[in-house]
């Protein structure tokens, strides 16, 4: 079977430091993985060369069983590939209506039409809108982002991500610098995406990774250390050593 | 929680307002036209004015909405003047036929050096335009024969205006002429930035990073922008050309390169009336403090743009969003202390 998302031997050098270090994994179509791993261990990088953002210096990544290792990032998410930022990255100046419309517009092949005006976009709009009530944005709908609240602009950052509804998602720390009480909201959001997508989610919170992942791979030193099943991972003695036991 | 249907509305209702035809900007217009029976005998300064401000909307293209820096956006408007008036002097003498090649001619060479813009920081995008706009410059200056060199292209011999309408001798038509050119481009770059396209354009500048990681594909969008840019600017030229039935060499000189951008940053980028607003306080400033100061007026413009700067472009020019700030601050804030 093919799986949705797999590296092979994949490898990133920053000179002389080993970031990323002779990885295969494989991820199924529709799991919930969990990427782990101290700080350092490269997990931001391994995302970083999945979605395009760096070109490795060997090795393979395959979407859907395609090889997409020289695709452009730009183009990685029309096949499907969709991503969050550890740190926010959104439209400061744009309300999050507007963002949500570009981002719709873009899946929909709308973005180089220079003569329709926005507000003739019914369909876009309405969507746009449909997301907005999902992802309890409808109050801050005509507001700048950068006058939101940061609970509220982290959640603008997946709703924008799945804008372009992709078949593999990846979450770089979804939930980070997201108050206590907001926390399962923005869970509850991912939980709730449909099963045929394939949810890659990088998180510190364990809790968290145990409630949400079925499967968890372990980056230590830019490697892949270990790799298995919930259950498996954090009954893991040498896990729990090198990780866990940081935090535990 | 709103009803799905009442949030649609909501932002239905959002996106038509944000694409409405302000009341100042149907003012601004109305005075425009009032100024050709109010102010006959300064229709001479009107064009003037009337040029810099397609120039500067061409400008603001670029760099209000792509975030493209430029020093060298001369080098469109002089190719416009020199493509418009040799057109007249040797070929055709009609002047919508001139300003229309004159747009093509500029937009060529605008998609053909878009590829120095596309990468590189704001610092790479200024010196490589610079140095484009300087080689034009000498290329005219080299080739006599064609441009008049140093002396600049006289003979100019222009047609009325498309057959009807005759240049005078107090400006009026050529007003007339500048004017409906402006509206026509206003028009067409309003169209523009408030579509899907115009969207993007904002998107690449505000954060090219999350651009790519929606799909969107930079180079196409900002070739297509920098092509659109140069055919402003060369109709701009062209239309000084025509207006004044000379082409000076200044025409690619780095000062009208530096002239457009202070323009631009007096009026404010991004909401299009910049230029139209920086060309009307620049133009007279500089009239009035030339005439104040004949010597020193670079002097008071040089102190008036280190104010500007200073005191913020943002919050000294942008006055239609200085406007609506207040409303946003309020919406924001009552947001932030909505009980979660």
């Amino acid at each position: 079977m093919t799986h949705a998302l797999e590296t092979r031997n994949l490898s990133k050098r920053f000179g002389s430091l080993v970031a990323t270090n002779d990885v295969s994994l494989s991820v199924a179509k529709g799991a919930r993985h969990a990427l782990i791993g101290p700080n350092g261990a490269g997990k931001t990088t391994l995302i970083n060369l999945l979605t395009g953002v760096l070109t490795p210096s060997s090795g393979q990544i395959l979407l859907e069983g395609e090889d997409i290792t020289a695709t452009p990032a730009h183009h990685r998410v029309g096949r499907g590939l969709s991503r969050t930022f550890q740190i926010n990255q959104l439209f400061a100046d744009f309300t999050p209506l507007e963002a949500l419309m570009l981002a719709i517009g873009e899946r929909e092949g709308q973005g180089s039409m220079a003569w329709k005006p926005l507000s003739k976009n019914h369909a876009i709009i309405d969507e746009a809108a449909s997301l907005l009530d999902r992802f309890r944005l409808t109050d801050a709908l005509s507001t700048p982002t950068k006058l939101l609240p940061y609970g509220k602009q982290r959640l603008l950052e997946i709703a924008l991500a799945i804008a372009a509804r992709p078949r593999v998602l990846l979450l770089d720390e979804p939930a980070a610098g997201v108050p206590e009480e907001e926390r399962h909201e923005v869970l509850g959001i991912v939980r709730a995406l449909p099963a045929d997508v394939t949810v890659v989610l990088i998180e510190h919170d364990m809790d968290l990774v145990f409630s949400f992942a079925d499967r968890i791979s372990v980056l230590v030193a830019g490697g892949l250390f270990k790799e298995g099943t919930v259950e498996e991972i954090s009954h893991d003695p040498q896990v729990k050593a090198i990780y866990l036991g940081e935090d535990a | 929680m709103t009803a799905p249907v009442e949030t649609q509305k909501l932002a239905r209702d959002w996106i038509s307002r944000s694409n409405r035809v302000r009341l100042w900007e149907i003012a601004l217009w109305v005075i425009a036209v009032a100024a050709i029976f109010l102010l006959p005998s300064k229709l001479l300064i009107l064009t003037e004015i009337t040029i810099l401000a397609i120039f500067a909307l061409s400008l603001d293209l670029i760099l209000g909405y792509a975030g493209i820096v430029s020093l060298g956006h001369t080098a469109f408007f002089g190719l416009g003047a020199y493509a418009a008036g040799i057109l007249a002097r040797d070929y055709v003498s009609e002047p919508v036929t001139g300003l229309i090649f004159a747009g093509f001619i500029s937009g060529l060479f605008g998609f053909a050096t878009s590829f120095l813009v596309l990468r590189g920081s704001d610092l790479t995008r200024l010196m490589t335009t610079f140095g484009v706009a300087m080689l034009l410059a000498e290329v005219a200056n080299q080739a006599a024969w064609l441009t008049g060199g140093a002396d600049g292209l006289s003979g100019i011999m222009l047609t009325p205006i498309l057959g009807l309408f005759e240049f005078d001798l107090f400006g009026r038509n050529g007003y007339v002429y500048a004017l409906v050119v402006l509206a026509v481009l206003t028009f067409i770059a309003r169209r523009l930035v408030h579509s899907p396209y115009g969207l993007s354009l904002k998107a690449l500048k505000l954060n090219p990073r999350r651009s790519a990681m929606i799909g969107i594909s930079a180079t196409r969008r900002i070739v297509a922008i920098y092509t659109l840019s140069a055919v402003y600017a060369g109709m701009a030229g062209a239309l000084l050309a025509q207006t004044t039935s000379f082409v000076s060499p200044d025409v690619l000189a780095f000062h009208r390169s530096a002239e457009v951008l202070l323009v631009l940053v007096i009026g404010g980028t991004g909401y299009l009336y910049g230029g139209v607003v920086g060309a009307i306080i620049f133009t007279l400033l500089r009239d009035w403090l030339s005439v104040v100061t004949p010597q020193y007026w670079m002097f008071w413009i040089g102190l008036i743009l280190i104010a500007l700067v200073l005191i913020g472009r943002e919050r000294l020019t942008r006055w239609p969003a200085l406007l609506n700030r207040k409303a946003t601050t309020r919406a924001a804030t009552q947001l932030a202390e909505e009980p979660r």
